[in-house]
């Protein structure tokens, strides 16, 4: 097994293109060090992106953010500002594992990993995060919800790694909110998460809005029927009906040791409506 | 496959070790450094017993691989105590009888001195969140909890 860490995208990039048999692409490891060592992976070459100055970067960029890939889920919850700016995000970020895992766990790894319960992934998507990815044929923007397209199977083409992730810039009055099920209170895999994204006008009515839920299909969904549900509205009760109603109706769930099919998709309904709560609270405080 | 040539800094001091790809942190301070202080329990970043720092940052060294710490600085049990004086978590781990059979307890120590690091003042309830991924099958953590905030305390006034 190779182990590369090249100081440079073009050389990373090269190095998977040109891997002759599988090729993992190694950010905090908390993933691909547990499946290496449980037989599921066996590389025939590690590509350590730790090195490459962007792919650890958190820099203000056109009003939002960029998020380096391979920043860990400790150095975003150290980020003042990106935590203002993001609440919802960081905070998925920071649900995952154990303080010792939060001190290598990245985004892109979490994305990348592609498990449809990975919890940062949601919150990116209601964020309308927008994934810059590198390969061999040069750079391009991949919304997050269009990068996972089923469970261990990413659209990246081979040689393509992400480097970061883009939160557009925010509007006065947004918010955001990432709540996951677990059945205790820590460190477990979401039953269901729910990421919701708004933004509302002086009066309190919401004018833009992004659902996403995990752990309820293959993949992390956007719900486009939930953001309709709750647009026009200040967030009332028979919003938060309509909410609830289009969240659960996007539900595909399977049944497992986790949580049956009925369980998932009914508690998708109260996360998601929880989520724009909390969503609107931060959005009228902005 | 050569095996990789790293050099890194483990408790201050410099060293040169050889690893393969697959030899993680671990393995390497147990086998190769015979660093056996860190405890090998799940091997899968879920017990915490081989936590260590890197490069300040609470870790556990079963999902690091040797390779990527060069040039790092890595901080493990064995540099706790200064000579035979203990470090103060390690004293009131003692006196507050914070430990069983001890597997657990060099990670315990080793998270619980970057916590207070980072906080000179936590409360219980954000002792136990840190804590979280350290495991300990025997002492029902409350006596732990007592033992952190006691030095925490002892620590603050010294």
């Amino acid at each position: 097994m190779r182990y590369e860490a090249p100081e440079t995208l073009d050389t990373a990039v090269a190095l998977l293109a040109g891997a002759r048999g599988d090729a993992r692409v190694l950010a905090g490891g908390t993933d691909l060090l547990v499946q290496m060592r449980y037989d599921i992976l066996d590389p025939e070459l590690i590509v350590d992106i730790k090195r490459i100055p962007e792919i650890r970067a958190v820099t203000e960029e056109g009003g939002g953010w960029r998020i380096g890939a391979a920043v860990t889920g400790a150095e975003l919850k150290e980020h003042a500002a990106l935590g203002r700016a993001w609440p919802g995000v960081v905070e998925a970020a920071n649900l995952i594992g154990s303080t010792q895992v939060q001190g290598r766990a990245t985004l892109g790894g979490n994305l990348c990993n592609g498990s449809p319960a990975a919890d940062s992934v949601p919150a990116l998507i209601a964020a309308g995060a927008i994934a810059s990815v590198a390969g061999p044929r040069g750079r391009r923007d991949v919304p997050v919800e269009d990068v996972m397209i089923g469970p261990r199977k990413l659209s990246l083409e081979r040689g393509e790694l992400v480097v970061s992730f883009l939160l557009p810039p925010r509007a006065k009055g947004s918010g955001d909110a990432y709540l996951r099920f677990i059945p205790r209170t820590e460190m477990d895999i979401a039953v269901v998460g729910a990421g919701v994204s708004l933004t509302a006008d002086g009066a309190g009515t919401i004018t833009r809005a992004r659902v996403s839920l995990g752990a309820v299909a293959e993949k992390v969904l956007l719900v486009p029927g939930a953001a309709q549900a709750i647009v026009g509205s200040r967030l009332d009760r028979a919003a938060q009906g309509r909410l609830e109603a289009a969240a659960r109706a996007a539900c595909r769930p399977i049944d497992d040791k986790r949580g049956t099919v009925e369980f998932r998709i009914d508690v998708a309904g109260v996360l998601t409506r929880r989520a724009a709560l909390i969503a609107l609270e931060r959005a009228r405080a902005r | 496959m050569a095996k990789h040539h790293v050099t890194a800094t483990v408790n201050g001091d410099a060293v040169e070790f050889l690893c393969e790809t697959e030899e993680t942190l671990l393995d390497v301070l147990r086998d190769t450094l015979h660093l056996t202080g860190s405890k090998e329990g799940c091997s899968s970043g879920d017990c915490g017993a081989c936590s260590v720092t890197l490069d300040g940052r609470l870790v556990c060294s079963c999902l690091v691989l040797g390779c990527e710490v060069a040039g790092r600085s890595i901080e493990t049990i064995e540099g706790m105590a200064t000579g035979e004086t203990l470090h103060p978590l390690q004293r009131k781990f003692l006196e507050h009888a914070a430990l069983q059979c001890g597997i657990c307890t060099p990670g315990f120590l080793v998270a619980s001195k970057a916590l207070l690091e980072r906080d000179p003042d936590p409360t219980e309830t954000e002792i136990r969140y840190w804590l979280a991924g350290n495991l300990c099958r025997c002492t029902g953590y409350d006596k732990i909890i007592k033992a952190v905030m006691d030095a925490a305390a002892e620590m603050r006034t010294s």
